[in-house]
C-alpha cells in the first residue's frame, strides 16, 4: 500500500464522480435538481459500453454515452419544467427509469470485451519530477478532460456572461425574464447539459477507467454520491473536484487496507478478520452522510448555499420566485 | 423555430371530476407495459408472448396467486410507510434499509437468543415483531433527525443508508451468525415461523402448499389504523397539514420538527415489520438479498396509490404480481424498467389533473 497508488486511483476514479457532480452543479444552478444522477450514469455507461462493443470504436461510444445521457435528462426537463411536477420524485423515477433500461438493453453485455479510450502521457507536463510522474502520466484521456473541465465550469459560472444568466435563472427567475432571458430555454440547456455530463460520467467507467459492464454494479451508487457532494461543495466547481478525487482516494485506501499484515505499525484488524472489511465498505456511505450534515449545517450558518429557485418551477406571470 | 400551433396549460379552477386520479393512474399502468413492450420489441423480443408468460406466471393458478400475496405483503407495509411519509413531503427511499434493520433486530430474538427457544410461539414471534419494528424505528430516526435539525436531504441519506444497512447485514451472517460459512444464518427454530396456510393442509387439503403467511394480516390491519390515523386523530391532522401548508401548520403552532421525525420513525417501523415477516414468514432465517429492492418497488407503490392506504393494497398486489413474473423471464431488468416507466408516467400524468391543456393556433394569438 503507497500514498502514491492511492493517490493515481484516487484522481482516475474521482473523475467519474467530478463529471457527474459538474453536470449536477450546472443544472442545480438553473434551479433544476435531478436526482435522477445514478440512472443517467448506469444508461450512459450501458449505451457507451454498448456501442463501443459493436462498433468497436470508443470514441462512438463515448458520444452514444453522453447523448443517452442528456436524452434521458430531457424526460426530467418536460415533466419538471412544463408539468411542474415535483422535482425530487421526477429524479427518483429518472433513476428507476434508467435503471431499469440499462438493465433491459444491457442483457448479454457483461464479460463482453468493447473498445476503450485511450491512456497517455502528457508531452513535457509529464517530465516534471515526481509531479509530472503522478499526475500527468499514463491516465485515461478522461481524467485530463477532468482537470481541465473543473476550472472551466468555474470560470464559466462566475466570469462569463452565460454563467450569469444561469445564476439569475436558478436565483430569481422572474428577474431573469424581465431582462428577456428564456428561463424555460435555459433551464432545458442545463438539464440537458447536466445529462450528458452524468452520460459522460457513466461512459467513463465502462469504456475507460474501469472498463465493462456490471449490470446494476456498474455504478453502485455513485451517482447518488454526486449529488451529494454538490451539496457539499455549495454548487462550486473546486471544492466538489477536492471532494470527488478524496472519494476516489478512500475508495482505493479500503481496498488496499486489506492487504498488508500491520498498518500505522499496529496490528491490521481488516487483514486478520475479513467480515471486518463490511465496515470498510461502509465508509464512503457513511462519510457521504457525514459531509452532506457539513455542508448543510455550514450553508445555513453563512446563508450560502442553494440556488435559491432550486426546485421551485417558474410558472410565468404567477407570484412567485 | 416556431410551430404554428402552442400547448397551453390553464390552472384548473374547479374540483377534479372523481375518476380522473384513478383514470390517470390506470392509464398510467397500461401505458407502461405499452411503451415496456415497445422498448422489449426494438432489442428483437416478443412482447406478447413475454406479457402472456407474465399474466400466466401470476395469475395463473392458486399457488402463484398466493406467491403474489406473499410478494405484495412487504409491499403493502412499506408503501403504507412510504405514503404516510410523502404525506408530510418527506420521501424516505430507505425503506430498504429499514427492511433489512428490522430482519437484523427481530433475528436477534433468535439468534441471541433473547428469549429461551422452547418458549410458547406467541411470545416469540410478537417479541420478534417488537424488534423488528425498533429496528426499522431506529433507522428512521437517523434521516429524520438530521433533516429535522440540519435540514439535510432526506433522500440521499435514506439511500446512503440502505447500502450501509446491507453492509451491516453482510458483517452478521458473514461472520458471527453464519451457518457453518454460508451467507446466512441457521434456519430458525420452528417457534420462529409465522403461521402459513400450508399447516393447514392436513385438516383441509385446499391449503396444501399454499406459501401464504400470516404477514398479510399485519398488512391489512396497518392500512386500516393508518386510514384511522389520518382520517380521525389530531396526529394525522397536524400530519396532512403540515404536508398541505407547512407555514399555515407553524403559525397554528405545530412542532413540524419532532413531526418530522415520527413520521420517518414510523415509516421506518413499517418497513422494519415488513422484514420480520419476510424473515418469519418465508426465508426462515437472516440471509443475503432477502429484498428484492421492496423500498424502491413501495415508493412507487405509494405514489402509485395517490398515498391512499386502501389503494396501496390494491397496487402491491400488482407489483406483487410484476414481482413473481420477473423472477422467471428474461430480460431481468424488464420488471425493473416496468417500475419505472410507471412512476415516471404517473407523476407526469399529474399535469392532467392541475392543468386543462388546450391547443391554441398561434394566428388567433396575434389576432
Amino acid at each position: 500500500m503507497s500514498f502514491e497508488v492511492i493517490l493515481r486511483a484516487g484522481l482516475a476514479t474521482g473523475t467519474i464522480l467530478i463529471f457527474a457532480s459538474l453536470g449536477e452543479i450546472l443544472a442545480e444552478r438553473s434551479g433544476v435538481m435531478n436526482l435522477g444522477v445514478e440512472g443517467m450514469m448506469l444508461i450512459g455507461a450501458m449505451a457507451a459500453f454498448k456501442v463501443a462493443f459493436t462498433t468497436q470504436n470508443a470514441w462512438l461510444g463515448l458520444l452514444a454515452g453522453i447523448l443517452a445521457g442528456g436524452i434521458l435528462s430531457l424526460a426530467h426537463g418536460v415533466v419538471t419544467i412544463h408539468f411542474q411536477a415535483d422535482q425530487t420524485v421526477s429524479g427518483l423515477s429518472l433513476t428507476f427509469l434508467g435503471t431499469g433500461l440499462a438493465l433491459v438493453l444491457g442483457e448479454g453485455l457483461t464479460g463482453k470485451n468493447a473498445a476503450i479510450l485511450p491512456s497517455l502521457d502528457i508531452p513535457l507536463l509529464s517530465s516534471i519530477p515526481w509531479f509530472g510522474r503522478i499526475f500527468f502520466t499514463d491516465f485515461n484521456i478522461l481524467v485530463y478532460l477532468g482537470y481541465i473541465l473543473v476550472p472551466l465550469t468555474w470560470f464559466y459560472i462566475h466570469k462569463t456572461r452565460p454563467g450569469m444568466h444561469l445564476k439569475a435563472v436558478g436565483e430569481k427567475p422572474s428577474a431573469a425574464d424581465t431582462l428577456g432571458i428564456n428561463v424555460y430555454r435555459l433551464r432545458y440547456i442545463y438539464t440537458f447539459i447536466g445529462g450528458c455530463m452524468a452520460g459522460l460520467a457513466g461512459a467513463a467507467i465502462s469504456i475507460a477507467i474501469s472498463p465493462g459492464w456490471y449490470s446494476s454494479l456498474t455504478t453502485s451508487g455513485q451517482g447518488w454520491i454526486a449529488i451529494a457532494l454538490v451539496i457539499f461543495a455549495h454548487w462550486n466547481p473546486f471544492p466538489a473536484a477536492l471532494g470527488g478525487y478524496f472519494f476516489g482516494m478512500l475508495r482505493r485506501f479500503t481496498l488496499d487496507l486489506q492487504g498488508p499484515m500491520t498498518f500505522l505499525g499496529m496490528r491490521n484488524p481488516f487483514f486478520y478478520d475479513h467480515n471486518l472489511v463490511f465496515f470498510l465498505q461502509m465508509t464512503p456511505f457513511i462519510l457521504t452522510i457525514i459531509a452532506l450534515v457539513w455542508g448543510s449545517s455550514t450553508a445555513r450558518r453563512k446563508r450560502r448555499g442553494a440556488p435559491a429557485a432550486l426546485g421551485v418551477p417558474y410558472i410565468r406571470g404567477e407570484r412567485g420566485l | 423555430m416556431k410551430l404554428p400551433f402552442r400547448i397551453q396549460l390553464t390552472r384548473r379552477t374547479e374540483e377534479i371530476p372523481k375518476w380522473m386520479p384513478l383514470a390517470t393512474s390506470v392509464g398510467a399502468v397500461v401505458a407502461a407495459f405499452i411503451i415496456s413492450g415497445i422498448v422489449l420489441w426494438s432489442i428483437g423480443g416478443d412482447p406478447i408472448r413475454v406479457f402472456g408468460f407474465f399474466f400466466r406466471a401470476s395469475f395463473g393458478s392458486w399457488g402463484a396467486f398466493s406467491d403474489i400475496i406473499v410478494k405484495a405483503t412487504p409491499l403493502i407495509l412499506i408503501g403504507l410507510g412510504c405514503s404516510l411519509a410523502f404525506r408530510m413531503n418527506m420521501i424516505n427511499i430507505g425503506a430498504e434499509g429499514q427492511f433489512y434493520m428490522g430482519a437484523f433486530f427481530a433475528s436477534l430474538v433468535v439468534l441471541v437468543p433473547l428469549v429461551p427457544m422452547d418458549s410458547p410461539r406467541v411470545l416469540v414471534l410478537s417479541l420478534m415483531g417488537v424488534m423488528g419494528i425498533l429496528g426499522g424505528a431506529v433507522y428512521g430516526f437517523i434521516p429524520g433527525f438530521l433533516k429535522a435539525k440540519f435540514n439535510v436531504n432526506e433522500v440521499i441519506t435514506t439511500l446512503m443508508l440502505n447500502y450501509v444497512a446491507v453492509f451491516w447485514n453482510n458483517y452478521w451472517i458473514f461472520g458471527k451468525y453464519s451457518d457453518a460459512g454460508f451467507q446466512m444464518t441457521p434456519t430458525f427454530e420452528k417457534v420462529a415461523w409465522l403461521p402459513r396456510l400450508a399447516d393447514l393442509a392436513k385438516q383441509y387439503p385446499v391449503f396444501s402448499g399454499i406459501t401464504l403467511h400470516l404477514g398479510v394480516v399485519f398488512g391489512l390491519v396497518a392500512a386500516v389504523v393508518l386510514w384511522l390515523i389520518l382520517k380521525y386523530s389530531r396526529w394525522g391532522y397536524e400530519i396532512n397539514l403540515i404536508g398541505d401548508n407547512p407555514k399555515a401548520a407553524e403559525y397554528a403552532g405545530i412542532n413540524i420538527a419532532r413531526n418530522m421525525i415520527l413520521v420517518m420513525m414510523v415509516s421506518g417501523a413499517l418497513a422494519g415489520l415488513a422484514g420480520m415477516s419476510e424473515i418469519t414468514g418465508v426465508v426462515h432465517r437472516l440471509q443475503e438479498r432477502i429484498s428484492t429492492n421492496y423500498g424502491f418497488s413501495g415508493v412507487i407503490v405509494a405514489w402509485l396509490a395517490k398515498l391512499n392506504p386502501f389503494v396501496v393494497i390494491l397496487v402491491s398486489i400488482l407489483f406483487g404480481a410484476l414481482i413473481v413474473a420477473g423472477r422467471e423471464i428474461q430480460p431481468s431488468g424488464l420488471s425493473f424498467m416496468i417500475q419505472g416507466t410507471i412512476l415516471f408516467l404517473v407523476i407526469s400524468s399529474d399535469v392532467l389533473l392541475r392543468y386543462r391543456i388546450s391547443i391554441v393556433k398561434r394566428q388567433e394569438e396575434i389576432a
